[in-house]
Order: C-alpha cells, then sequence, then structure tokens
C-alpha cells in the first residue's frame, strides 16, 4: 500500500515533471499541471505534441521516465498512479479514459459493454464464478444493478433503443458516445476524453459538449479533454494547457489562451514568406488536367 | 460501388483474330516438336528394332496445349467463368480418373487417362488446376465485395436461426443420445462411434473456452488430454486409487498445466501464441515419451483400471468378495453394459462441459473472456487483468482436456504417448473451426461429420486427411469465423426483440 498516503486538498490530478522517453525522442519534456474537481480541463496542442502520451502515463499504460502523478482520491486521500499496474488504475484510482481510435468490443453488444465496465464489483459479487454458476440470489442482484447503472448511461447518451446492437454496427457518433458512457460506468473520479469530438458533425458536438457538462455539473468528477475542436475547448473548458512538442508552452482559461501569441504560433506556424522552389512554383501555375 | 481493385478484374472485350493466331502458333509449335520426340517409338521386338507410331498422343498434346494456352489469354482479359468452367471439368475428370488409376491399375476408370505418361498425366492436371483456382480466386475479387457481405450476414442469419432452432432439437438431441443404447440398431460398433464422437464432442467444447470464447488459438490442446490421460493412469496404477477419486486429480493437474502453459504465453498473440502452443503439445509428448522410468516411454502404460458403477465391476467374474454389475442388479452379463456405461459417462461429461460453458458465458469471467478475444488494450482500460483473465480461459479450457484424457485412459485400459500426436490437436481445433467459433451445436455438427462419418465410411479412410485439408481451407476462404458461428449477447434489455420505434429526440 505505498501508493496511499493521506494528505487531502490540493487539485484532484496534479502532474509533476512529467517526461517520457522513447529511446532517443523526448515525447514529453518537464510538464507539470493539475486538475481541478468538478472542471473541464483541456489538453490541447498540434499533431505530435505528447498529449496522447500524457493520457497514457496517467492510465497506466506508459511508465513514466521521470514524474510524479498524484491523484486526490475524495474517498481514498493521494494515489500515485505512476506506481500502480494499468489494469488497477480504473478501478483503485478511478481513472477512466477513452481514446483517440474508440476501442470498444465491437462484437459484443452495447449493453454487454457498459457491463463489462463494472466487471470488479460484478466478479466480486459472483464469488469469483463460484455463487455465479450456482445461480445465487446474491449474484443476480448485482447483475440487475449493473443493468440499472447502464440503462442510466445508455439514457444520457440517447443509446437506449439501441442497446442490444452489436457495438461494432453502431454509426460512428454512437460509438463515441458509447465509449464516454463505458467510462463512465466505472464510476471514475477523474475521466480523461481523447478527441471525443473527432469525427463528429456540429449537431453532434454541441451535443457531446451538453454531455460532458452534464457529467462535470452532476456528478462531480474531474474532466480531462484532449481536443482539437475548438468550437468543443473554447465552450466547454474552464482551464486549458497547451503542450508543443511535448513541452508545457502555456496555460491559462479560454479567453487567455485564445490571445497568447506562442499558441498562436505553436498553432499557425512561423508566419515567414517562404520561396517556393521554382519547379513547385511552376506545378501550381500549371496544374496537370 | 466500384472500388479500383474490382475496375482491374473487368472482363476486356477479346481479339478474335489474335486469339486464333495465339492458337495456331501454339498447336504448330507443339505439334513440330511432338511429331519426332512423341509419334515414333522404337520398340524392341523378336529380331530387332521396329518403329512404333503415336499420332494419337501427338494430337492429344497440341490439342491439349492449344486448350490450356486459349484458357490462359482468356483468363489474361479477364474472362473468368469459361475458364473456371472449363479448366475445373477437366481437372476434375482428370482427377477421378487418376484416383481410378490408383484403386485398380488394369481395369478401372484409369484406362481412359488420355496420355500414356503417368507423369504427363498428372502435370496436366496440375496445371488445369491452377488455371481454375486461379479463374475461382480471380472470380471472387472481382464480384463486388458487397456480395462477401451480404453472404456473410446471410450466414450469420441462418446461424442464428439454427441457434434458435437449437433451443427445441437440442433437447431432441439429447433424447436421441439418451436412447441410443437402447434402439435396435444399436450394437458394438455404432456405440464405439458413438463414444468417439461424444468424446471429440467434448474436447471441442473444452477447446472452445479458449479458442471460441477467448480467441486464444491453441494448437497444443492435446497436450492436457495427455496429462488427464497419464494423471489417470498412473495415480491409479501407483497408487491403486479408482476411476472417480482420480477424475477431479486429472482435471486439477490439466488445469494447472494449462496454467504453466499460459504464463509464458501471456503476451503473445495469434500466430506467435499458435507455434508456443504447438511446440508445448509436442514437449508433452516428448516428455512423456522420454521419462522412461516414471512413464514407460514408449511402452506405455497398459492395466488402467475400467471403471466402475459406483464400485461395482463390469466384470463376468468378481473376484472374491465383491459384486458385480450385473450380479447386484440381478441381471445376465453382457459384455455390452461395460461399453453402455462407458457411453453414459461420456455423455454426462460432455454434458456437464456443455452446461458449464453455457453459464460460464454469462458470468463475469466469460465476459471478460470474450471482451480479452475483443482488445485486451480496451479491457485493461476499464480494469480487466488480463493477466488473470487469460490463465482462467487456459486452466479451465485444459480442465475440460484433462477430464476427456481421463476418459481415455480408462476406456483404453492402455495408453502411450502416441495417442496424443499433434493430429489430435489438429482434429479437435478443426471441430471448432469448422463448427464455428463459440458455436455449441456447431461443434456437435462439426464431430459428428468429421469423426463420425470417416469411421461408417472405412473405405474412405485414406482420403480423410485430403477431405479435411478441403474442408478447411473451404471454410477459411468462405467463412473463416466457421459454418454455424454466431453471438447472441449474453444479456439482452429488450428479450423480446427491439422496441418499436427508434427514439430520436
Ligand atoms: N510508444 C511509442 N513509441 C515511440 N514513440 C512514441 C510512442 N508513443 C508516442 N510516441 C511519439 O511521441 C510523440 C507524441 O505522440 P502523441 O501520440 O502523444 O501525440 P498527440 O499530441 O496525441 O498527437 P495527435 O494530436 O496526433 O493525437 C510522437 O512523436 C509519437 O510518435
Ligand atoms: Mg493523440
Amino acid at each position: 500500500m505505498n501508493a496511499l498516503s493521506h494528505d487531502h486538498g490540493g487539485p484532484l490530478i496534479s502532474v509533476d515533471h512529467l517526461t517520457m522517453r522513447f529511446g532517443g525522442l523526448v515525447a514529453i519534456d518537464d510538464v507539470s499541471f493539475s486538475g481541478d474537481n468538478c472542471e473541464i480541463t483541456a489538453i490541447i496542442g498540434p499533431n505530435g505534441a505528447g498529449k496522447t502520451t500524457v493520457f497514457n502515463c496517467l492510465t497506466g499504460f506508459y511508465k513514466p521516465t521521470v514524474g510524479r502523478l498524484t491523484l486526490n482520491h475524495p474517498a481514498k486521500g493521494a494515489l500515485l498512479l505512476e506506481r500502480m499496474e494499468g489494469y488497477q488504475i480504473p478501478q483503485r484510482a478511478g481513472v477512466a479514459r477513452t481514446f483517440q481510435n474508440i476501442r470498444l468490443f465491437p462484437a459484443m453488444s452495447v449493453l454487454e459493454n457498459l457491463i463489462l465496465a463494472q466487471h470488479n464489483d460484478l466478479m466480486r459479487a459472483s464469488g469469483f464464478s463460484v455463487a455465479g454458476l450456482l445461480g445465487m440470489r446474491r449474484y443476480r442482484d448485482a447483475e440487475n444493478k449493473a443493468v440499472e447503472r447502464a440503462k442510466y448511461w445508455l439514457d444520457r447518451t440517447r443509446l437506449t433503443t439501441r442497446a442490444d446492437w452489436d457495438a461494432g454496427n453502431l454509426p460512428y457518433g454512437d460509438q463515441r458516445r458509447l465509449e464516454i458512457a463505458r467510462a463512465m460506468c466505472i464510476r471514475p473520479v477523474l475521466l480523461c476524453l481523447d478527441e471525443p469530438a473527432a469525427g463528429l458533425n456540429p449537431k453532434e458536438s454541441a451535443e457531446l459538449n451538453q454531455l460532458l457538462r452534464y457529467i462535470r455539473d452532476e456528478h462531480q468528477i474531474g474532466l480531462l479533454l484532449i481536443e482539437h475542436d475548438m468550437s468543443v475547448v473554447m465552450e466547454i473548458s474552464d482551464r486549458i494547457i497547451v503542450l508543443d512538442y511535448g513541452r508545457k508552452i502555456a496555460a491559462g482559461t479560454p479567453d487567455e489562451i485564445k490571445n497568447n501569441p506562442d499558441v498562436i504560433r505553436a498553432y499557425l506556424g512561423e508566419t515567414e514568406d517562404e520561396a517556393l522552389p521554382e519547379v513547385v512554383a511552376q506545378d501550381l501555375e500549371h496544374p496537370v488536367s | 460501388m466500384a472500388t479500383p481493385s474490382s475496375e482491374e478484374f473487368k472482363a476486356r472485350p477479346l481479339n478474335l483474330p489474335a486469339l486464333f493466331k495465339e492458337a495456331g502458333y501454339v498447336a504448330v509449335v507443339v505439334f513440330g516438336l511432338t511429331i519426332g520426340l512423341v509419334g515414333f517409338k522404337t520398340e524392341d521386338v523378336p529380331g530387332g528394332l521396329d518403329i512404333v507410331t503415336r499420332f494419337g498422343q501427338v494430337i492429344l498434346a497440341t490439342v491439349v496445349a492449344v486448350a490450356g494456352r486459349v484458357g490462359f489469354v482468356l483468363l489474361r482479359e479477364r474472362h473468368f467463368i469459361p475458364v473456371l468452367i472449363g479448366a475445373g471439368a477437366f481437372s476434375a475428370a482428370m482427377l477421378v480418373l487418376l484416383i481410378g488409376n490408383i484403386v485398380d491399375a488394369d481395369q478401372g476408370v484409369g484406362r481412359f487417362l488420355p496420355f500414356e505418361s503417368l507423369v504427363v498425366n498428372w502435370l496436366i492436371t496440375l496445371f488445369a488446376l491452377i488455371l481454375a483456382g486461379r479463374a475461382a480466386w480471380f472470380w471472387s475479387r472481382a464480384r463486388p465485395s458487397q456480395v462477401a457481405v451480404d453472404r456473410e450476414a446471410a450466414m450469420d442469419r441462418f446461424s442464428a436461426q439454427v441457434q434458435r432452432a437449437a433451443k427445441y432439437f437440442g433437447p431432441l438431441m439429447l433424447g436421441v443420445a439418451i436412447m441410443l443404447p437402447f434402439l435396435p440398431v444399436a450394437d458394438r460398433r455404432l456405440l464405439d462411434v458413438a463414444i468417439l464422437v461424444v468424446t471429440y464432442i467434448m474436447l471441442g467444447w473444452g477447446l472452445n473456452i479458449v479458442v471460441g470464447l477467448a480467441g486464444l488459438l491453441d494448437l497444443g490442446y492435446v497436450a492436457f488430454y495427455a496429462v488427464g490421460a497419464y494423471s489417470y493412469a498412473l495415480l491409479a496404477t501407483y497408487f491403486d486409487l479408482g476411476f472417480w477419486t482420480c477424475l477431479p486429480f486429472a482435471g486439477i493437474m490439466a488445469a494447472f498445466a494449462g496454467i504453466l502453459l499460459g504464463f509464458p504465453v501471456l503476451r503473445l498473440r495469434g500466430d506467435y501464441l499458435a507455434i508456443v502452443t504447438l511446440g508445448f503439445g509436442e514437449m508433452v509428448r516428448v516428455i512423456l515419451l522420454n521419462w522412461y522410468e516414471f512413464t514407460k516411454g514408449p511402452d506405455g502404460i497398459s492395466g488402467i483400471p475400467r471403471p466402475t458403477f459406483f464400485g461395482l465391476p463390469f466384470t463376468r467374474r468378481p473376484p472374491e468378495g465383491t459384486e458385480s454389475f450385473h450380479e447386484f442388479f440381478g441381471l445376465t452379463y453382457s459384455p455390452l453394459d461395460r461399453i453402455i456405461f462407458l457411453y453414459y459417462l461420456i455423455l454426462a461429461m460432455a454434458l456437464v462441459t456443455n452446461f458449464f460453458t453455457l453459464r460460464i458465458r454469462k458470468l463475469p469471467v466469460g465476459r471478460a473472456w470474450e471482451a480479452l478475444r475483443e482488445d485486451e488494450t480496451a479491457c485493461r482500460s476499464i480494469g480487466i487483468n488480463p493477466r488473470n483473465t487469460k490463465l482462467t480461459a487456459f486452466s479451465i479450457g485444459a480442465m475440460f482436456g484433462g477430464f476427456g484424457g481421463s476418459f481415455f485412459a480408462t476406456r483404453q485400459g492402455f495408453i502411450s504417448p502416441e495417442s496424443f500426436t499433434f493430429i489430435e490437436s489438429a482434429i479437435i481445433l478443426a471441430i471448432v473451426v469448422l463448427g464455428g467459433f463459440g458455436s455449441q451445436i456447431g461443434v456437435v455438427l462439426a464431430a459428428i461429420l468429421l469423426i463420425g462419418l470417416p469411421e461408417f465410411f472405412r473405405e474412405l479412410q485414406q482420403y480423410r486427411m485430403l477431405a479435411f485439408g478441403a474442408a478447411m481451407v473451404t471454410i477459411m476462404v468462405w467463412r473463416p469465423s466457421g459454418l454455424l458461428a454466431h453471438r447472441e449477447p449474453t444479456i439482452r434489455l429488450y428479450p423480446d426483440g427491439p422496441p418499436e420505434k427508434e427514439g430520436e429526440s
């Protein structure tokens, strides 16, 4: 239990001096930031800035090269995430995540996807299968509860009528929402969303905004949000962290970030007028039909 | 939906004069070459050499060569169907003749083979097969992939219907299975075959846990079968224990072997996993073969006790002071009693396996197995421990293999490493693959098809492996998930069908 100590207070998640190297490549370079409870903290940055890598460190998929990841769990106190096994983090620390390229269980039904997210509770209730095999009451009650929780999230994500579909057959937008519902069925204290609005149409991303606000306000948990869609980021995030080439270049409220010259440069690149090579210039003038 | 690849396979218009010209060239060249080399043959006759003419062969060779060339050009111009039909029919006919020739060289249909030389006949058949195969392959690529999708959907619907119908004809089949020993057709031979088939059904169901549910391709399942068999045989012969005492031990030993195999392969997937499990199967066999002091190596273990009916042996004259089955029940002795008992024994074991699998699929472990098959990374992200989940799948699958092995040992009374070769693993896996991953009823049908039929058509025994291979290749091309593969959700929100209207709010 060395991952446990008791100092309450402070932000929900604090990332201190996180560095992640892959061989010679420094994907994250001494990044520190924190995220508060009941807030949406957005992490933005150009492609390859290291945003997903931060999530992979937080959720135990990678062991950070250097750094400390502290989660102030409301019930369990401070937990050091970098010391936990990846599969323990969702249940023990209550950190749930979604993936940039959706990872559902495609051949299993929507409802099953949500019940699987409650695996550890159900496993215990089934007496590690013995009680379940015998068809005991205890397990059936636990399963009914799991279904109730799944139903609640199905309602919130408007998937109720498709509960028995194979997850892989859902339209893209539904799959995105199902992944969020699945993460919420873990009952996390911190939800990490990796580009949840990617591939959504404007109507769908407006709905997403609503859903994320609902989760923040009603369920009172912290959210970390990686997103390229600025209409989502600027509208719903409380604070924004900007990464570029693995370094944190800015942090602040949406308004502060909008006008930050470093951020603008990172996104638009250096605005020097480079002369095009002659061949390319000619190509542009006489495009091949 | 014209994908670029289907464009590429579109038939191009034929240039007939060019085709004739090409065919003509071939005819001239082949005729010119063969007329001298094949058309005349010297032969020893009393009093010197004689020249025999074989103009028939020359003409045949020319015709075959021209036909082959035309087929080639047609294929080049993407006219698959005539090539497929022509080359397919030709090669099929040739194969019939060739096989007829093997079966009976002088009298059978082999007499009608076109060429004198057997090698030439084989070569031509081979070329025709290649041509037909290429045509078939192009043809399958040329059709829009929508057809494949539709077919897959149709097969899935069909499999779903079969599974639903299994609710009704399952008990019926079970009834037949229970009544079997008392049916008038039941003789020793039929019961022996039935025992064999049910054994493989049980093994198929056991392996289905590992391969079908957890998606771990295991090519060494026979190892657990062997561990179960040897556990029983050794315990029984060394410590004089009975079948019923040893059965749980055998299961535990096999499950333990499953964990032993599971640990090193935790990180492996797909092909790599398959190779290591294959190696594991062979390792177990080689150990059994070489650990002479313990397992008696290639000599095997004999005198394994036969099962008893709760202590009552099935012998005509039991040892002093004990009673045998027929005496206890006041029946006349029949050697068939033991066979019938064995049959019920394996039937019960198979049913337990089936019941267990159906049940555990709906429990958290079972769902976790399937989730692991779908996406290990996603499993980790929702807090499922992939290591424990994999190990339970390996060990529980292995346990049923071990039970099956004990049964095998008690039935045979003699075991040796020879019974546990790779081909056994392959057969069990073939049953699972053919029947359909995760399909319980599919395993039954596949076992009857692959084990039962060949037993009854002994004459075809030698072509069994050929048919096996053909069936496997066909299923891989046609429906890789297996004949009756269909996954029914383990829990439904709407057990009576989906709600009327799609709620769009
Ligand atoms: N497992 C890995 N091994 C080697 N390099 C890696 C690994 N994971 C990430 N990287 C590298 O780290 C850098 C940051 O990647 P990351 O996926 O975190 O970017 P990102 O900010 O999420 O970009 P995007 O917006 O495209 O998703 C990239 O250069 C990437 O190639
Ligand atoms: Mg990313």
